[in-house]
């Protein structure tokens, strides 16, 4: 079954490299500031891209974590 | 000794006898703060371990219902289950800390009945398993510390000292008072939040299982331990049982800290301070509240449960009422300079986002917009909320919005170029956050300060 994964943001940790929107502009857009602003989990086609962002942070602000799908259908991570 | 009359000739308070005053009844007789013997001769000595075990006392504050009185209003007894169950010993975190500008209650409880706040403070920790409590103070404030300070002793001397109790003096920062904020500085950090998880419950003061209410709710379970949880609910709304301090600010006669039931109406609690307001403006939990035209609030109850149908919340019980004649975006800008000041510096959106949004605001309540303004506003405000570390900038943020929607007149007619004098009112308003608006993106901050 494909994996969705949610990416993890922490905001203390973040010093708004930027980095992440330059690798992943599909799922990270920058907001007036210049930080992160996420759009949604990573599919399964998108996951490669979404590692080497979570890697390129030079503070280590992202993290990629799969989410579990409820019997019901309801997203948790 | 005569049973019906203090030792200080005062008549003594009585639990079935009184009606709403409880936290505050020695103050309505001697009108000074209550030492050791007083407290004991008002309030009776506390139960022993033996008469009350630690889940008794647990299962009589879930029956009392007794909600956290620091703003967020969390079931106090879900969040001792929570810690009680964690292995190991635990730590209790008495919150005095009372950051925000617009509420005294705290302040005033701590001056006038400390011990009050120590009983719960003990019993709290006897419920979760600790041997330590921390008091968390504003560092600035001395006498407060003193009275503090001298209580603890008073107890210690008197052989309460089944617990160890240790005052500390925070900086006298905004979101010092945030119990991550509490915890990391306990841990000889900087009193900023921190990211959770781990909660406090989990892991808290020394990698402990941490306990952290606020003065009050320490306040009332020292009360529902003495007298259960059937007397604790005779006062107050079926929704919210008991009774709460709060303090009202602005446009009122007689502002100050009252003990209300809990579930007054909010016209009736006006009334009682002489700030009739039926067609001014409040806002509602202080300077993380939210504005409303008076009239919609004055017929609900003065509870979470009560506002929660008009979007509205007591927070810490803060009710400031908009003077005639002031205006509400003014206002709004000088308390959104405040908190962009008091940011933590941890979290980009924040950090950049409060003082854009309070410079934004400041343009707007002088009349002097700069492009969009409100459509600016909306897209600012949309993405600082949710994105940081704690609930500052959501807090703020909540306000602000609130503001645009209470004063939408207003702030379309400051949009067009248009000021009203109310901007220009100084020296009329209480509650004023101590920095001018045009302090705004450059608050000054010393980064020795949050330790």
């Amino acid at each position: 079954m494909a994996v969705r994964r949610r990416l993890r943001w922490d905001p203390a940790a973040c010093t708004g490299h930027g980095l992440c929107a330059d690798l992943l502009p599909e799922r990270i857009e920058l907001d007036e500031w210049g930080y992160p602003v996420i759009l949604g989990d990573v599919p399964p086609g998108l996951a490669r891209h979404a590692r080497r962002a979570v890697r390129a942070c030079p503070v280590l602000a992202l993290r990629l974590q799969p989410v579990q799908e409820d019997p019901g259908g309801r997203a948790r991570s | 000794m005569n049973q019906s009359r203090g030792h200080h000739g005062a008549p003594a308070w009585s639990p079935r006898r009184a009606g709403y005053r409880r936290l505050t009844a020695g103050w309505q007789h001697t009108g000074r703060p209550a030492d050791l013997r007083e407290h004991h001769d008002r309030y009776g000595p506390l139960p022993a371990v033996r008469q009350q075990s630690p889940r008794a006392l647990v299962d009589a504050i879930a029956a009392a219902r007794l909600t956290g009185r620091g703003g967020a209003g969390f079931p106090t007894a879900t969040k001792m289950r929570a810690v009680a169950t964690r292995r190991g010993p635990a730590v209790v975190v008495a919150n005095g800390v009372e950051s925000e500008p617009a509420s005294q209650k705290d302040q005033a409880l701590l001056a006038w009945a400390p011990h009050l706040v120590l009983d719960g403070a003990l019993l709290a920790a006897r419920a979760v398993g600790a041997n330590v409590v921390h008091v968390c103070l504003d560092r600035t404030r001395d006498r407060q510390a003193d009275g503090v300070l001298r209580a603890i002793t008073e107890r210690q001397q008197a052989g309460l000292g089944d617990v160890a109790m240790l005052a500390h003096g925070l900086p006298p920062r905004y979101v010092a008072s945030e119990e991550t904020s509490l915890i990391r500085w306990l841990n000889g950090g900087e009193a900023r939040p921190t990211t959770v998880p781990p909660r406090p419950f989990e892991q808290g003061v020394g990698r402990r299982p941490t306990l952290v209410n606020n003065v009050e709710t320490l306040a009332h379970i020292a009360l529902i331990a003495r007298y259960g949880p059937d007397w604790f609910c005779q006062a107050g709304h079926p929704d919210t049982p008991g009774t709460m301090l709060i303090t009202v600010g602005g446009a009122a006669g007689y502002p100050g800290v009252y003990e209300i039931e809990a579930g007054t109406r909010v016209d009736e609690v006006l009334a009682m301070c002489d700030g009739n307001n039926e067609d001014g403006a409040l806002l509602m939990g202080g300077y993380f509240g939210t504005w409303h035209a008076a009239r919609d609030l004055a017929h609900l109850p003065l509870s979470a449960p009560g506002l929660r149908a008009a979007g509205a919340s007591p927070g810490a019980g803060v009710i400031f009422a908009l003077p005639p004649g002031g205006c509400g975006l003014a206002e709004t800008a000088r308390i959104l300079c405040f908190l962009a000041g008091q940011v933590a510096q941890q979290c980009g959106p924040c950090m950049f986002g409060l003082p854009a949004v309070a410079g934004d605001f400041t343009r707007l309540a002088e009349g002097r917009p700069e492009g969009d303004v409100l459509e600016r506003l909306d897209r600012r405000l949309g993405a600082i909320t949710g994105r940081g570390a704690c609930r500052h900038p959501d807090g703020a943020v909540r306000m602000a919005a609130s503001a645009l929607a209470a004063f939408a007149s207003d702030a379309r007619a400051h949009a067009a170029g248009r000021p009203c004098l109310g901007a220009y009112r100084r020296g009329s308003q209480a509650d004023r956050p101590p920095i001018p608006p045009s302090a705004a993106a450059t608050a000054p901050w010393a980064e020795d300060e949050w330790r």
